[in-house]
């Protein structure tokens, strides 16, 4: 196979940079596998490990600091027969933590090639993820301060299967390339290198050190076998496969006539548990019945089962501007904290409003007519009052009329939801409490 | 007459998959997170890809990347989400890779109130990129808006090669509204074009007559160079100062020019009206309340309401408001697009009404405004 390298761009690194080394090192791997410019993309980093592409003669995707494991990861989700190779250095490393992690996570087939000088080369030799804290480096007394990052271990434990590290002048640099990419599932080479521009300027560092530093490091097995599972994309394919189409949304013919003319704004004020978001949903799916425009608003807490839930909703023949609710014309009021949630609305009813209210369920003294029920005297459990009041206002042909609360839960539920759902709506008692 | 039941984010989300969306990937926040919900119901079913990032960061990153290798790709968030897409944002903007970003806006500053509505971000939409390359904001009204703007949002980043920012609000997104999707009169699906075969491919060249560079994807047969870095047309960085004036011109250039074809509004203009209410979002809904009422009063004001908000449809604004002594800006935030209009309409008294306290503006408060003039 022939080079892939940019016969145009040449290495523009330092003399005497080990980036050069992994350059060609990369390009001998490529040849090794036969790889051709269209199957391989080189997405880089940014700093000096962040010119690789530039060099290559294949797909090329350079982005910003530290996410290029993002991009990586899209385009072997979007192209799973290409070839990705990632190159980061150590600064990379560090200001894309949650990304490595995640990848080491997630088993995507990338390759991940650490360019690691132990500096930040480009800025002017400050301080990585790996410098030693012995080392002279740009960042003042800063490096002395932190404990460097061994990415290997790191890797391991979030869950990586490949992960190995070698020194730039290894002989055998192509071959543990190649092995990493030909991994089927995330690999990572940490590959230690020198940086004559800035590092070594200060600090002692030679091939040899690099390579009896390496050799003091316990030995990391790869594939490491308790980590080795499906490869993501694979995976991800297989289980999405397995999804069922979702049908277009259902659609309500409108075969009723609503029993009042005009828009009507409806509050309940629930709690948690009482289902006061789906009784507004079948709310507003009665009114679609009687072809009524709706909207509905819910207000829960974010701890989502304790608190207020109140619904708020409008049906009306005409197109719906406003959505807010400042003067409704009924309230349901089924539940103390619901009610606390809204009590400046209770000033602004007048004495056509009507408040259904779930007995000891106190509201503020209003001028709207209140027709109490007694729900635990008829049996009705917290959780199907907000269902029983609709029956109530429908059975007192307020807003709704019981056909269009009945299609509406044919619409909604099916099986023994339903039957249970219809005979609720058929057994509540209208009569008002004196 | 057949209505569907719908809140506007599973709208986005049904507009962004009849649009030819087969990838998204997003962080969960609160109002956006029905968005990610519904893709990933919608999405592998289709062979798409629906994806949870790690952060907000990383969700947008993943996109670009799948943009890249060719697809049509979107991603949802909110505020404090919205500022970590920044700097993807400006990749997207400066190294034109199509991609629908969806701001579901709430309560700011920062973490803010992640169940209360507002428009807080209108500015920050527009100048929250390094660089200040205009940019395209659209702004749904209503649950209709949010399916048929997803369509126009898609056709317009694939043309233009560029983000395209849907600023929605809670108070649109997870209002559920009815709606007939079967009704929209639905735009064709613009795809990315590639170079006819035999035509010369340079990733950012514009060719004679177009306005966006050809696009081949990342994992075809021809290399494709992408890069955020300051490039020329062959996608290599480049310190020519001339090359570089001229692509960030056509970068801006491809937005403004092209404008007056996608600047989506909604003019209610009355005869005899001396006043104008100008608006977006979902304000508009009150004000289409306020117009209404007072031409039943025999009082009529002109409304305006604007579904592209950047670029600022100048020449629009300008006619419509020629008629009338005053414009008000009404806005779900202490004053953010009034400024554009102060600006165009130099020699017309521009009222302001703003509100972020998580309310919706009133039809009420608008009348008082426009009454006490
Ligand atoms: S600064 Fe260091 S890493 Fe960068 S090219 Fe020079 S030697 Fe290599």
């Amino acid at each position: 196979m022939p080079s892939l390298l940019n016969v145009s761009r040449p290495p523009v690194f330092c003399p005497g940079c080990s980036h050069e080394r992994i350059t060609h090192a990369l390009d001998n791997a490529f040849q090794n596998m036969d790889l051709y410019e269209d199957q391989i993309v080189i997405v880089t980093d940014i700093g000096c490990s962040g010119l690789f592409d530039t060099f290559f003669h294949t797909h090329a995707f350079h982005g910003l600091h530290g996410r290029a494991l993002t991009y990586a990861a899209g385009l072997k989700m979007a192209r799973p027969e290409l070839n990705v190779i990632v190159t980061m250095g150590d600064g990379g490393l560090g200001i894309g933590g949650a990304h490595i992690l995640s990848a080491c996570r997630r088993n995507l087939d990338l390759t991940l090639l650490i360019l690691n000088n132990f500096n930040f080369g480009m800025t002017g030799g400050q301080f990585s993820a790996t410098t030693p804290p012995e080392a002279q480096v740009g960042s003042g007394f800063l490096n002395r301060l932190e404990s460097p990052l061994d990415v290997c271990r790191l890797a391991s434990s979030a869950g990586a299967a490949y992960v190995t590290r070698c020194s730039s002048y290894a002989k055998n640099l192509a071959e543990e390339i190649e092995n990493a990419v030909r991994f089927d599932g995330f690999s990572i080479l940490d590959i230690w290198g020198i940086c004559p521009g800035r590092y070594t300027k200060r600090n002692r560092l030679t091939p040899q050190i690099i390579e009896d530093s390496l050799a003091k490091l316990p030995l990391i097995k790869s594939p490491k076998a308790e980590n080795l599972r499906k490869e993501y994309g694979k995976h991800y394919r297989e289980l999405s496969a397995g999804q069922k189409p979702v049908p277009s949304p259902a659609k309500i013919e409108a075969t009723f006539k609503p029993p009042e003319p005009g828009r009507q704004e409806l509050v309940i004020l629930g709690s948690a548990g009482q289902r006061i978001i789906t009784a507004g949903e079948i709310l507003c799916l009665a009114g679609l019945t009687a072809g009524l425009r709706v909207t509905q608003k819910n207000e829960y807490n974010i701890t989502v089962l304790r608190g207020p839930s109140i619904s708020e909703l409008i049906l009306s023949p005409e197109e719906i501007d406003f959505t807010g609710i400042v003067e409704p014309n009924v309230i349901l009021a089924l539940s103390r904290e619901g009610v606390a949630r809204r009590k400046h609305l209770f000033n602004h009813l007048d004495n056509n409003a009507l408040i259904i209210q779930a007995l000891k369920v106190e509201v503020p003294s209003c001028n709207a007519r209140i027709h109490q029920i007694d729900f635990k005297a008829q049996d009705i459990r917290p959780r199907d009052r907000a269902l029983a009041a609709l029956s109530v206002l429908a059975k007192l042909n307020k807003v709704i009329h019981l056909e269009m609360l009945q299609s509406a839960l044919k619409f909604r539920f099916r099986g023994k939801i339903l039957a249970s759902a219809l005979d609720l709506v058929d057994r509540v008692e209208t009569a008002k409490l004196m | 007459m057949a209505f569907s039941l719908m809140e506007g984010n599973e709208a986005i989300a049904r507009g962004a998959i009849a649009s030819g969306c087969r990838f998204f990937a997003g962080y969960p926040i609160t109002p956006a997170t029905t968005i990610f919900n519904t893709m990933l119901k919608l999405l592998p079913p289709l062979g798409g890809i629906c994806l949870q990032g790690e952060d907000e960061i990383a969700s947008i990153g993943y996109c670009l990347g799948a943009s890249m290798a060719g697809l049509k790709v979107m991603t949802a968030t909110s505020g404090p989400g919205i500022s970590l897409y920044s700097e993807h944002i400006s990749f997207a903007i400066g190294s034109e890779i199509p991609i629908v970003i969806v701001d579901v806006q709430r309560l700011g500053p920062s973490t803010g109130s992640a169940t209360r509505g507002a428009d807080g971000d209108i500015q920050f939409l527009r100048w929250g990129n390094s660089g200040g390359l205009p940019v395209i904001v659209l702004a749904p009204v209503d649950v209709n808006d949010c399916y048929s703007l997803a369509l126009q949002a898609f056709n317009l980043a694939e043309e233009f090669r560029c983000p395209v920012l849907i600023a929605s609000n809670k108070e649109i997104a997870l209002t559920l509204e009815n709606i007939d999707i079967d009704a929209f009169a639905k735009p064709e699906n613009i795809e990315r074009k590639a170079p006819s075969p035999g035509e010369p491919f340079l990733p950012f060249e514009a060719s004679s007559g177009r306005m966006a560079p050809y696009f081949l994807p990342i994992g075809g047969k021809v290399p494709v160079r992408q890069t955020s870095s300051t490039h020329g047309p062959d996608g290599y960085i480049t310190t020519d100062s001339d090359e570089i004036a001229k692509i960030q011109d056509r970068l801006k250039s491809k937005i403004l020019s092209a404008a007056d074809r996608f600047s989506f509004h909604e003019a209610r203009l009355e005869e005899g009206a001396d006043t104008m209410i100008l608006t977006y979002g979902v304000t508009a809904r009150a004000a289409r309340a306020v117009h209404k009422e007072q031409k039943k009063r025999g009082n009529p004001v002109s409304l305006l309401i604007l579904k592209t908000l950047w670029p600022v449809p100048e020449d629009l604004i300008r006619k419509k408001a020629v008629n009338v002594k005053r414009v008000v800006v009404v806005e779900m935030n202490l004053g953010q697009y009034v400024r554009e209009i102060e600006r165009i309409l130099p020699d017309k008294k521009v009222d302001f009404l703003g509100q972020m306290d998580g309310r919706l503006i009133t039809p009420r408060q608008i009348r008082e405004v426009i009454i006490h003039a």
